[in-house]
């Protein structure tokens, strides 16, 4: 990204005295290909995939359950949403205001604690001199490669002997740490705490955990925050598991329009799009607040990878 | 302790009242002094295990001995509401071995996971091709590429289910119909079915994929290209041999990343069918996890069930291992 915002001004000129001899390679040391009419209209297409499938589901939701099966397809918002939601909030089968709520704490409670422990564990890796450190570590690492879902049945037999099976703590405590947490926020802390700083706050007398609550929190404020979001849209998202273990009377959103799409009666296409757009609404409140932050922390994690 | 006067003489020590300038410490504030390093030995040498102690702990409790297990489990005849009703060994796997069920679940995830990530992977590397020249509101589409990945996979399944819909009302069909072609048995028929299912794990992935990819290309170094104009590759040839040579690593890492999650397909095949954990009225999009819940809640076998999630399990350990295995081939031809 750097790259791109300050080698943009060179090139801009260059290109333009030396085109007869050098169009192609554009120009010089900073080597970017401009963008042909081509490549404009593959990312309009792009874009208009993307967008369109969740255009259209906000559409049935404003319109009748008819609007889903119409061709072409409508594309202008209705004046029926406010009526959905209405009788989206009263439906029976779906309990979704309880959907909701459920999926809002636990959404923000997994990533508090995922943000807790996995940067108190990461920075005992990173900073903390301790016998087993390089073991651990490497354990960490190997926990983000083992499928757990795959447990599935014995966790709910776990969930039994404990008494949450449909309680809410079952699709909280499960989830509460995280490996990719762990090894993120260790990077993290090697990065950007310099050693001198924790001597000196050492040599302040802090404790460990003092030094980690007033040097180390405060630094790792920016990566927490990516944490956090990536954490919360997962468990947001979370499917399999709450399907497993919750009953239609106590569900996570995503649950509760699980229930409308398995609807005995005829399908209600509006009712089930006016769910899925609650489904999705925080998830898109994240990506226009923090769509960037996320752009670039996926691109900064492939280049470790 | 006598480091740390030296290092914060401005402030006053609470021991001595007075808080004059240094003065030969008395007994009572050599006892505290050796307490307070003892504690403070206690602290550097516990604090780091107590760091790591919640990680490991919750991991351990809910994702390792869950996995752990679930061999025991296998091993037994256990139901929902019996429990654990005795030791029987093998049988559990002797009879995955003749389910029918079991290697139709098997077929329909490879089948799946091949017609989904192989477009996807070669998508992906052609849009972050795309996005790696100079444009105008790089950063919009850049945006654009996470958009599918950031939104509920349940609610777009949904969405999709419609989309692709019954014989008639998908729009799809609908749109088929209105060219002059036949519509198409989404649910009906098996590889159609694949098809849909594949549609909806690419909206979502192909441009997370990529952004992974135009970040790699990002770094590759600028005069490898130069060097290979000079000599007058064309840009086809410098993508297929730069390019994607270079980003071999980045290449088996998408790979890798995708197998463990595909194989454990569920919430999209779930959704598109309505009987259920079935998969279609002949099973024909069940996968092995669809079957893992049919036998768990539906036939309240969890024997069963855990025997089926263990060999899932050797699966994904094993095509993980031929991908390093490739890895390493790949790169000693080099």
């Amino acid at each position: 990204m750097t790259a791109t915002t300050t080698g943009r001004p060179a090139p801009a000129h260059a290109p333009q005295r030396r085109r007869p001899q050098s169009r192609r390679r554009g120009g010089g040391l900073r080597r970017m290909r401009q963008a042909t009419p081509l490549t404009y209209f593959a990312l309009l297409l792009t874009f208009v995939l993307s967008v369109f499938p969740l255009w259209w589901m906000f559409v049935v939701a404003t319109r009748t359950t008819t609007a889903a099966s119409q061709f072409p397809p409508a594309l202008v918002p209705g004046g029926n949403f406010f009526a959905n939601v209405e009788r989206l909030f009263a439906n029976t089968s779906a309990n979704f205001t309880t959907g909701m709520l459920n999926s809002v704490i636990a959404s923000t409670s997994v990533a508090v604690s995922v943000v807790f422990f996995c940067s108190l564990a990461g920075f005992a890796l990173a900073k903390l001199k301790f016998k087993g450190r390089g073991f651990f570590t490497v354990a960490v690492v190997v926990t983000m490669a083992v499928p757990v879902q795959i447990g599935l049945v014995p966790l709910l037999i776990l969930m039994d002997w404990l008494g949450w099976r449909g309680e809410l703590q079952s699709v909280i405590v499960p989830f509460m740490v995280s490996g990719f947490g762990v090894f993120m926020m260790r990077q993290y802390v090697l990065q950007t705490i310099p050693d001198d700083l924790m001597e000196a706050a050492r040599i302040d007398g802090c404790s460990t955990f003092r030094i980690y609550w007033s040097v180390v929190l405060p630094a790792l404020r920016p990566a927490m925050v990516v944490l956090a979001l990536l954490t919360f849209m997962q468990t947001w998202n979370e499917f399999i598991w709450a399907l497993a273990v919750l009953t239609p009377e106590n569900p996570t959103v995503q649950f509760s329009i699980q229930q409308l799409n398995q609807s005995a009666f005829a399908r209600d296409f509006a009712l089930m799009f006016t769910g899925a757009t609650f489904a999705t609404l925080p998830l898109l409140i994240i990506f226009f607040v923090f769509g960037r932050q996320l752009v670039g922390r996926i691109m900064e994690g492939a280049i470790k990878a | 302790m006598t480091s740390l006067q030296h290092g914060a003489p401005p402030s006053p020590s609470p021991g001595s009242p007075d808080g004059a300038g240094p003065r030969p410490p008395g007994p009572r504030e050599r006892a505290r002094a050796r307490r307070s390093e003892m504690l403070s030995k206690l602290d550097t040498r516990t604090s780091p295990y107590l760091f790591i102690t919640p990680f490991f702990l919750l991991f351990g409790v809910f994702g390792l001995f869950p996995l752990l297990y679930t061999v025991w489990v296998s091993l037994h005849d256990w139901s929902l509401i019996g429990g654990n009703e005795g030791f029987t060994g093998l049988d559990n796997y002797v009879r995955l071995v003749g389910d029918e069920k079991f290697w139709n679940a098997l077929y329909n995830t490879l089948g799946i996971f091949v017609i989904a990530v192989v477009p996807q992977l070669l998508l992906a590397l052609l849009l972050a091709d795309t996005l790696n020249r100079r444009i105008r509101f790089a950063n919009l589409f850049r945006m654009t590429l996470i958009l599918p990945y950031i939104t509920s996979i349940a609610a777009l399944a949904i969405v999709f289910s419609v989309v692709f819909g019954g014989e008639q009302f998908g729009l799809i069909n609908q749109l088929l119909t209105a060219l002059g072609l036949d519509p198409i048995a989404w649910q009906g028929d098996r590889y159609w079915s694949w098809a849909a299912i594949a549609t909806m794990i690419d909206w979502r992935w192909t441009g997370y994929n990529a952004l992974i990819y135009l970040a790699a290309m990002q770094s590759i170094p600028k005069d490898v290209y130069e060097a290979a104009d000079l000599d007058g590759a064309s840009r086809m040839r410098q993508f297929a041999q730069i390019t994607v040579p270079l980003l071999r690593p980045t290449i088996i890492f998408t790979v890798i990343i995708s197998t463990i999650g595909q194989m454990q397909l569920f919430t999209e095949p779930t959704i598109f069918g309505t009987n259920g954990y079935g998969g279609g009225n002949q099973g024909q999009f069940q996968t092995v996890m669809m079957l893992v819940f049919q036998e768990t809640f539906d036939y309240q076998n969890f024997g069963y069930a855990a025997a089926v999630s263990w060999v899932l399990f050797l699966i994904v350990v094993v095509m993980g291992l031929i991908n390093v295995w490739l890895t390493s081939r790949i790169k000693g031809a080099e």
